[in-house]
């Protein structure tokens, strides 16, 4: 469980170097991120290690940002290793909404950052499956 | 129900009329013999000053238009000598020149007395404290509001426009009762309000006098809500007198015209008739109590209705209902005419759509296109592309069933639309650029 930072960027030069700097200059490190788009505008999605710090500097800046609960999975760090994950997911009917690589690993397992539709859902699943997630305090400092 | 001056307010009509015919023949008379313009015109018409022998005759003389002033820029349309002249205002004109208002120390008396029934009418006294943020200056907002405050013993806070954060500071030291200004300020002062941390209950703000822009019941509504206050609207022209024209009462059933100073006719701006009571057209304005620039029949661009039915309050005045748009703001697209009044109230009746926007108009090939740019606030704000995709779907749908032509709606970062501390820029066509 983790605490995702998500941007509303417009589709133009220089929004997502102006945010990034916003962010750099304040001392906040960026661990993941993914941006989804469209033709006009785009999401920015971050993970960071001050996420309370982060929301607050983009707000202060002018952004629309939001906050949103995210799951940080450990996956095998070999072939087919995602796709169990997801099997198993599958199988317990867990939507996904999106989901995202994170940068460092953890016990040499890879890190994939989950929004699904169902929280608890896909909490009690992964306690029931045996997979592994990351406390999000872990995640930030990693 | 508090009056400014009852007497003239809840005049009977039928005496209304008789001052208003005697005042309109010395009017007429005036600009015939001092102005070269009017009795230019009044001659190719066929139309002496003793022809106008009833209200209804009014109907015989010529119009003026924004051209007329332009020909006659800046002063020529003046029908005293300037050294009778103590005021000029000017309004910034859409094509190059400024629009002039010219005023006589009695003019000035006249105008301060009609934004003092405004105020009044909006619930202010000698005991409120009226924030003014209009611009002062040529602007006729400022000193507009300005006057009749002080006409009325309140006290004034002359704030002007700019430094929105120290204007709060001031509204909330200061005990403001009243502001003043545009609407869309008025929401600008909300949000800066907001990101100060101070709360509609932090001050003592009652009411508003918002004019100088179209101003939708949605966007009343939403300026009520937002900063908890009583919204009144207001309207007038630099060239007529500048704000107090007509006011809103606490019915907020249309703004009352001051007509012991001004007549009031709704034209067809097609064919130059006059419409019976009740039908929309073009408002038509004749001056009848200044001295320095009095307008005969003049066309003001702004349409709306009239509706001579006696008001719960108890004023006699004829109102006119909420401007629906000036025609120089509508703009045509694919043949409809599409006012931004219309896009605003779409947009407010979404939940969570804040009202600032921008309509594009562009020329792609041989076809207008019409872009909508909406801010997308917190509110409405999500981290999935799927739900920001289908409330833009949404404003689409709903702009498009309400005005009747295919638009592209695009969601823009906060704040990226500029804001405007006198009026609000609505449209940009780049057609014409």
């Amino acid at each position: 469980m983790a605490k995702q930072i998500s941007v509303f960027l417009e589709n133009k030069a220089g929004r997502l170097s102006h945010v990034t700097r916003v962010l750099g200059d304040s001392g906040i490190n960026i661990r993941a991120l993914s941006i989804a788009d469209t033709s006009d505008f785009g999401i920015l999605r971050l993970i960071v290690n001050d996420p309370n710090e982060a929301y607050r500097i983009l707000k202060e800046a002018g952004f629309t940002v939001s906050e949103t609960d995210v799951i940080a999975v450990q996956v095998p760090d070999s072939p087919g290793g995602l796709a169990t994950v997801l099997e198993q997911m599958a199988e317990e009917n867990i939507n996904i909404e999106y989901l995202y690589a994170f940068i460092g690993t953890s016990e040499k397992d890879a890190l994939v950052i989950f929004k699904v539709e169902d929280f608890e859902k896909a909490r009690e699943t992964f306690i029931k499956k045996g997979i592994k997630f990351i406390d999000e305090h872990k995640l930030y400092q990693m | 129900m508090p009056y400014w001056d009852k007497e003239k307010e809840c005049m009977p009509r039928e005496e209304l009329e008789k001052l208003q015919l005697r005042r309109l023949k010395e009017t007429v008379y005036r600009v015939y013999s001092f102005v070269p313009t009017y009795k230019e015109k009044m001659d190719k018409a066929g139309i002496k000053p003793d022809d106008i022998r009833s209200l209804e005759d009014i109907n015989y003389l010529p119009f003026t238009t924004k051209q007329d002033l332009r020909d006659n820029y800046p002063f020529k349309l003046f029908a005293v000598p300037m050294s009778e002249v103590v005021r000029i205002q000017s309004s910034s004109g859409t094509t190059g020149k400024p629009t002039v208002g010219g005023y006589t120390k009695r003019d000035i008396e006249v105008w301060a007395e009609v934004m003092a029934r405004s105020l009044v009418s909006a619930g202010a006294s000698r005991n409120s404290v009226v924030h003014v943020s209009y611009g002062y200056g040529l602007f006729t907002g400022g000193l507009g509001a300005h006057y009749g405050a002080e006409r009325i013993g309140a006290s004034v806070i002359p704030a002007s426009g700019g430094n929105t954060k120290r204007q709060i500071m001031l509204m909330q030291d200061y005990g403001s009762t009243h502001l003043a200004c545009t609407p869309s300020y008025a929401l600008f002062m909300y949000e800066v309000a907001q990101e100060m941390g101070i709360k509609p209950s932090d001050l003592k703000l009652r009411a508003g006098i918002f004019g100088a822009e179209p101003c939708s019941e949605n966007m009343r509504r939403d300026i009520e809500n937002k900063l908890e206050i009583d919204a009144y609207d207001i309207y007038g022209l630099t060239e007529i007198i500048g704000p107090g024209v007509a006011i809103e009462c606490a019915y907020k059933k249309g703004l009352h015209i001051a007509e012991d100073h001004f007549i009031a006719e709704i034209i067809d701006p097609e064919s130059l008739e006059v419409l019976e009571e009740g039908n929309q057209g073009e408002l038509v304005v004749t001056t009848i109590t200044k001295e320095a620039m009095p307008l005969i029949r003049y066309r003001t661009r702004d349409l709306t209705r009239l509706d001579k039915n006696a008001c719960e309050c108890g004023r006699t005045h004829v109102r006119m209902q909420k401007i629906l748009g000036r025609s120089d703001d509508m703009i045509i697209i694919r043949g409809v005419n599409v006012f931004p009044s219309m896009v605003e109230s779409v947009l407010l009746n979404i939940p969570g759509v804040e009202p600032h926007y921008l309509l594009v108009v562009d020329r792609q090939g041989t076809l207008d296109q019409l872009e909508i740019q909406v801010e997308v606030s917190e509110k409405i704000f999500s981290d999935e592309i799927k739900k920001l995709e289908s409330l833009g779907a949404l404003i689409k749908k709903e702009l498009e069933s309400s005005l009747g032509i295919a638009v592209k709606v695009r969601l823009v970062e906060p704040r990226s639309i500029p804001r405007s501390e006198g009026k609000a820029q609505r449209v940009i066509d780049k057609r014409k650029i």
